[in-house]
């Protein structure tokens, strides 16, 4: 019995387990309604397929997009506050080199990455995350300077105006959505991690 | 019609069991959405419980931005230079379906919780004290554009005509079948104005001739175009784009 114990290793705690599942839900939700937004007046030369949006019109695009915005922003504090009070973004995050990044980036296009250890991140899972947690930083905040221009102003100003911060929003959009598309495709390539993010535990491969 | 089938069967139970049952069934619906919009590609928006749910969300929302709401924080002005030409022509139908109202029998007609409720007519209210700003208006859509509008301050009209300023809501109907309404708060910002004039000439019909009142707190669809009469009321009046799920408040 205790030797099969042992087998297993405690991965991801609770509250990243929760809170990424429904930052998962919120982020699609938000994104499929983003872009039916984008649509009724599209920044650059393209629109998005409406196959591809929630809504079904502006109207109910918006909708989605101002009630899933609470969840998001709720669930993001519940995050962050654990992030950092509980000292897992140092541990899990940090320390953290460009070095250190270009390497297991390079390693994990020729395929060499090994995951013996779901719970320690290389290098290049580390930037990620990071990358996505400033990318949705940046996204509430020039939400809310395109959502409230007037009594946020100072927030509007900061990313160089309205029509700038439309910019701001779609790009740290298109950011945040590649990196979600390599993170999927990362889960399909070692999908033991799938499980992983679930159940919390994840069996020792040594 | 689920729902009432849902009611009836339940109906021998005890109110609370029903309305955790209905809990249970609510969490449920919102749980799979996202699955469905993907899997299914019908659009979870047509169903009647996240109808429910998106438009209580609104309903949230229309408070949370009244909270958020500073009477005294004052939308961004910008130079002459700024202004964007040429600008926008926006409404629910085309620049030609545009509504041509005739100036000499014009009469703004008052109703509700007003005082005073003789109706204006153009010459009397061009005689009161006018103020001019160079705002952005930003479109619902998403787009913006910056003009010139003057006219009389909004708020120094209702004080003039013994409005209700203790009321909920200021409704406005329109000559080309539009209505909207907004909040009182909103009603007497400073930059709220009763406008006549953009660019610094009359009104043209496709911005709104012989008036429009330029709220530039409020996205441009709670702007109001042609406006025929308006009333005072603490009955929620909805509007031509908010009946139709626009949010209420739309506060910028």
């Amino acid at each position: 019995m205790e030797a099969a114990q042992a087998q297993w290793v405690k991965v991801h705690p609770l509250v990243v387990r929760v809170t990424h599942w429904i930052n998962a839900f919120g982020i699609l939700i938000m994104v499929a309604s983003g872009w039916r937004i984008y649509n009724a007046s599209p920044l650059f030369a393209f629109r998005i397929p409406n196959e591809l949006t929630l809504g079904g019109w502006l109207a109910g695009a918006l909708q989605w997009h101002f009630a899933a915005m609470w969840l998001i922003v709720i669930n993001g504090i519940v995050y962050l506050t654990y992030g950092i009070v509980s000292g897992h973004f140092r541990r899990k995050l940090f320390p953290l080199t460009p070095g250190a990044v270009f390497r297991d980036m390079l390693r994990a296009l020729r395929g060499q990455l090994a995951h013996e250890d779901l719970s320690v991140y290389n290098a290049a899972q580390r930037a990620a995350y990071l990358a996505i947690i400033l990318c949705a930083i940046v996204l509430v905040l020039s939400g809310l300077a395109i959502w409230k221009p007037v009594q946020l102003q100072e927030i509007t100003a900061i990313f160089g105006g309205y029509e700038s911060t439309r910019v701001v929003h779609f790009l740290a959009m298109a950011l945040l959505v590649l990196i979600v598309v390599v993170h999927v495709a990362m889960v399909i390539l070692v999908p033991r991690t799938f499980p992983t993010m679930i159940t919390g535990r994840a069996r020792r491969t040594s | 019609m689920k729902k009432r089938t849902m009611e009836t069967s339940l109906a021998g139970h005890s109110p609370g069991l029903v309305r955790s049952i209905e809990r249970r069934l609510f969490l449920k619906q919102g749980l799979s959405l996202g699955a469905l919009a993907l899997l299914s590609g019908c659009d979870p928006t047509d169903d009647e419980g996240v109808q429910s749910l998106l438009k209580g969300m609104s309903r949230w929302n229309d408070r949370a931005q009244g909270w958020l709401f500073n009477p005294n924080k004052l939308a961004p002005e910008y130079p002459e230079s700024a202004i964007t030409k040429p600008f926008p022509f926006n409404a629910f139908y085309s620049e030609e379906e545009v509504t041509l109202v005739d100036g000499k029998d014009y009469k703004l007609e008052l109703e509700g919780l007003i005082r005073e409720k003789k109706p204006w007519t153009l010459p009397e209210l061009y005689g009161l004290p006018q103020t001019s700003q160079i705002t952005r208006h930003i479109c619902v859509e998403g787009w913006s554009a910056i003009g010139k509008w003057s006219g009389v301050r909004f708020s120094d009209f209702l004080a003039r005509v013994g409005a209700d300023t203790s009321a909920k809501y200021i409704g406005f109907t329109c000559a080309d079948d539009y209505y909207t309404s907004i909040d009182m708060a909103t009603a007497l910002h400073p930059q709220t104005l009763l406008t006549f004039r953009f660019a610094d000439q009359v009104l043209p019909p496709k911005y709104g001739f012989p008036m429009k009142l330029r709220i530039p707190t409020k996205l441009g669809f709670k702007n109001p175009k042609h406006i025929m009469s308006m009333f005072v009321s603490n009955e929620f009046p909805g509007g031509y784009w908010e009946d139709q799920g626009y949010n209420w408040f739309s506060g910028s």
